[in-house]
């Protein structure tokens, strides 16, 4: 495992993140991953390679200097895919499988929720839900939903 | 030394020679074809002495070199021999846990040699020596007797009166919530009342030819609307106060066992089924708690309700008062009748649930065995067979069922009937009022009413009542590894575990025996032996999860039972064969032994234990939800992750129970890898199978039926040929077989596995 600043990232042709070191220049392709995506999001970062081998091992993003910073907070930004839901707008039933209409941050849509158990508690206010695909919906605190989408979350609580 | 009764005592003393001092006697409670028959053993300074109740006269043998004295046991019934060189001479059987027994052999065995030795003085000195210890231990016999009484304490309805010590607390809202009830039923008998006066004084009049009193219609018929609000609101406070109480009492109940629960011993855990605890602790406080706030409360209320009534009936009218009342009982005693037909049966029903609940406790986790012996059929053959029956006795039961709620509308109408006819006979005589007749009329109806729901409450007081029991049965229960009274405090320790003379016994079965072994600090010593040889036992011990029968284990020169026990586990790590891991997040899972480890500390002990990249590779990292219903991980997998909560809490002790036996080989080897880590300057005992896991051990310890047969490293005791050397050798044909293939076959993973 290389330590801090003993590396560089820089992004290839491809629009993939290559990472090389001053003792080995072949641009190796990595992929950052956040240890703690969802409690801790901003600290313990890991370069992996294509294989699932870590290669680096970042504390905190605040450490690096610009450009490596910059190129890894778009390169999760690209990968992540979180909506936020600001508004449950419909539940199609109360009983699970049911089709929920929300607005997110990411645009207005429709998923189905399996199963009660789909539904994870974060902290006391927040909730982060599947969809039959795996695709999580984040809801940072339910007591600032409006009175409706309370009120229909609550069915499942 | 003395453990008999004093009519034994005079026999004994009557046979004794000149000089003859009884040293050790015992009674014993079976003769040799295993019927309860008193007799007695005994030692005395000259011979051993034996006599069953019936026999005519003692038998003895007087000490000799070749005499022994030997015991063995079997399912809980056990043997005592006298020997001699070539033959058994007699035996006793005695029921096992007589701690006594032991004793005697001692004496019998020490005067023997004394007696051969001819060393006449010092038996003497012995018999002082010997009298000290013996005292003690008729302490803790009737220490024993007085345990074994409380358990066959009587369990009846009474119980339901411990639940006192919880309500306690409460005591002063529940006086209040009493005299609420007290207040509210007296405002709902007020309405009949006023129909009295507003029947005679109001609607009689009026029949006869006179104009309706608007002035006293009005005041009696608001008179009523008062007293329905003021019962409303009486009523409704009262129900939601004492509402409130019981939930309490019944989440403090719900609470103080659990804790409790945990508090008890590992053992306790191992005789009881976890369907019946987690039944306990929820179904039963719930159904406590329902007794409590809503059928107690109902049922204290009716009684309140009939005192009442009775009290102004009487005073309106004696006679119809009497009349009025006396079939009560037998309706009462009728209703009771049928509740009792329909209890037994609705008891059928309940275990007959409990008959499709374990076709389903069966199968639903076993559904792969299920599966892979396409047995769907047959077990969809079960579920129906106990369905049916489930059908056929409900039928039965909503037989009665259906007739009983006529029934009981029957018996009150036959008792209002009783009513009219006695009271059309009194206002045919004059010596009562319509109005008095309309009152009893109405009062009556009310409490035949209730007749039912009253009738209910015996059998819902006797479900109530097992509930308690059964919650106070856990309540009861004394951990067997009792926390010391002064306990030490234990906050660092090097890691020096001393096993002096340590022997175990499990209910009947001697476990472990007389094993003595020091394990150094920084030391590494493997644990070998087939299975069943005492090696989960030792280290259950260790762990202090049992207590020791004899001999003691210190832990730096202490005592392990005066030590705090939560002090003393937090220095030790624990590597389980089959990793439990917590419904949450990997990294709280992790932090189980150290909740408040921060998330540096976690991604180092993970990497340690080379668990860091697989949970990268997840989709939410140290965050993926594992445990039931989480990600599923493999084997290695988890174990690694259970590695690494070990290595968190740094323990001094390390304990590793099987760790890689339950992963294949190239698992192991990266398992092995994170342990090197962990093994690192802590005292360690690792159990495994496979001897080529234990090659990095200072020292090996073999066991064989809970003795020590060899100790040494790898090559020591492969020099000596002996025990280990043919376990080895057994397994060596497989691993070698394992290492030259580089693909290796399932078959020969399973045939691997049977050297286990």
């Amino acid at each position: 495992m290389i330590h801090m600043l003993d590396y560089h990232l820089s992004c290839n042709s491809y629009g993939r993140m290559v990472l090389t070191t001053a003792s080995n220049p072949i641009e190796k392709e990595v992929v950052p991953v956040r240890a703690f995506p969802i409690s801790n999001p901003l600290q313990g970062i890991a370069l992996v390679d294509r294989q699932g081998y870590e290669l680096a091992w970042i504390d905190s993003l605040a450490e690096l200097p610009q450009d490596s910073r910059e190129l890894i907070e778009n390169e999760l930004a690209s990968r992540e895919f979180i909506p936020e839901i600001k508004r449950i707008v419909k539940l199609s039933s109360f009983i699970t499988p049911t089709t929920w209409s929300v607005e997110t941050d990411r645009g207005n849509t429709d998923f189905v929720l399996k199963g009660e158990e789909d539904i994870r508690r974060l902290s006391a206010s927040s909730l982060m839900i599947a969809d039959q695909y795996g695709i999580h919906f984040l809801i940072k605190d339910r007591a600032k939903l409006d009175y409706h989408s309370r009120k229909l979350l609550d069915y499942f609580l | 030394m003395n453990y008999l009764p004093t009519y034994w005592n005079d026999d004994l003393s009557s046979q004794l020679i000149c000089g003859e001092i009884v040293l050790v006697s015992i009674k014993i409670e079976l003769n040799t074809q295993l019927q309860f028959i008193e007799g007695i053993v005994a030692v005395t300074s000259q011979r051993l002495m034996a006599k069953m109740y019936g026999d005519e006269v003692w038998q003895s043998w007087y000490f000799h070199d070749d005499l022994r004295l030997v015991q063995h046991d079997h399912a809980g019934i056990s043997f005592l021999e006298l020997l001699d060189a070539h033959k058994r001479i007699t035996y006793w059987r005695y029921r096992f846990g007589d701690s006594a027994i032991k004793e005697l052999i001692e004496c019998f065995a020490q005067q023997r040699k004394l007696h051969a030795q001819n060393e006449s003085d010092s038996f003497l000195h012995s018999v002082t020596q010997d009298q000290i210890p013996s005292k003690n231990s008729v302490q803790e016999l009737s220490e024993f007797l007085v345990a074994n009484e409380s358990i066959e304490k009587a369990t009846s309805t009474w119980n339901l009166l411990r639940l006192w010590r919880f309500a306690r607390p409460y005591k002063g809202r529940l006086l209040i919530g009493f005299l609420l009830t007290l207040c509210s039923t007296a405002a709902t008998l007020v309405p009949p009342y006023l129909t009295m006066p507003l029947m005679d004084n109001v609607l009689i009049p009026y029949q006869n030819g006179e104009p309706i009193n608007t002035e006293l219609a009005t005041f009696y018929l608001s008179g009523l609307l008062v007293a329905a609000v003021i019962a409303w609101i009486l009523g409704w406070t009262r129900t939601y106060m004492l509402a409130r109480i019981s939930e309490r009492i019944g989440a403090d109940l719900r609470t103080t066992t659990y804790e409790h629960l945990l508090s008890l011993s590992h053992d306790y855990f191992g005789g009881k089924r976890t369907g019946d605890l987690m039944a306990r602790i929820g179904t039963e406080t719930d159904r406590i708690n329902l007794f409590l706030s809503l059928h107690l409360l109902d049922f204290a209320t009716d009684v309140i309700m009939i005192v009442m009534t009775a009290i102004i009936l009487f005073s309106i009218n004696p006679w119809l008062a009497l009349v009025t009342l006396a079939p009560l009982p037998i309706i009462a005693w009728l209703i009771h009748l049928v509740r009792g037909r329909l209890r037994i049966g609705f008891e059928k029903v309940d275990r007959i649930w409990a008959e499709v609940n374990n076709v389903l406790a069966d199968t639903i986790p076993g559904i792969r065995v299920v599966k892979a012996f396409a047995q769907e059929k047959r077990e969809s053959e079960r579920f129906r067979a106990a369905n049916l029956r489930n059908l056929q006795i409900n039928d039965r039961v909503n037989k009665i069922w259906s007739l009983f709620t006529p029934t009981v509308t029957l018996l009150t109408e036959i008792g209002l009937l009783v009513v009219w006819v006695f009271g059309i006979w009194q206002i045919s005589h004059d010596e009562i009022t319509v109005g008095v007749l309309t009152a009893f009329l109405a009062y009556i109806g009310r409490f035949y009413l209730r007749l039912d729901s009253m009738s209910r409450i015996v059998s819902i007081t006797q479900k109530a009542a097992a509930g308690t029991k059964r919650i106070f049965d856990i309540l009861d229960h004394q951990s067997s590894i009792p926390e010391s009274k002064n306990p030490i405090p234990f906050k660092t320790t090097q890691g020096r575990i001393e096993l002096q003379n340590v022997s175990f016994r499990y209910g009947t079965r001697s476990i472990t025996d007389n094993v003595s072994l020091t394990i150094e600090p920084g030391e590494m010593v493997g644990l070998v032996g087939h299975s069943g040889s005492g090696k989960s036992t030792l280290v259950n011990l260790i762990c202090r999860f049992h207590d020791v029968t004899e001999g003691a284990i210190l832990i730096d020169g202490y005592d392990l039972r005066s030590l705090s026990i939560a002090d003393y586990r937090r220095h030790i790590g624990l590597v389980l064969q089959e990793p439990f891991l917590f419904y949450g997040t990997i990294a709280d899972n992790i932090a189980y032994g150290k909740p408040t480890a921060t998330w540096s500390e976690i991604v180092e002990a993970a990497r340690a234990a080379h668990a860091h990249e697989f949970i990268l590779r997840l989709p939410h990292g140290y965050d993926s939800i594992v445990g039931e219903r989480g990600q599923a991980l493999s084997g290695g997998e988890r174990q690694r992750i259970s590695i690494a909560r070990a290595l968190l809490i740094n323990p001094h002790i390390l304990i590793l129970d099987e760790a890689t036996s339950s992963v294949d080989t190239t698992t192991e080897k990266e398992i092995q890898k994170a342990l090197e880590n962990l093994v690192q300057g802590r005292t360690t005992i690792a159990i495994a199978h496979r001897l080529s896991t234990l090659r990095k051990a200072n020292r090996l310890v073999v066991l064989d039926c809970g003795k020590i047969v060899e100790i040494g490293n790898h090559s020591e005791l492969m020099a000596r040929e002996g025990f280990y050397y043919r376990l080895y050798q057994a397994q060596a044909r497989n691993i070698d077989t394992e290492d030259a293939t580089t693909i290796v076959s399932s078959a020969e993973h399973s045939s691997s596995g049977e050297y286990k």
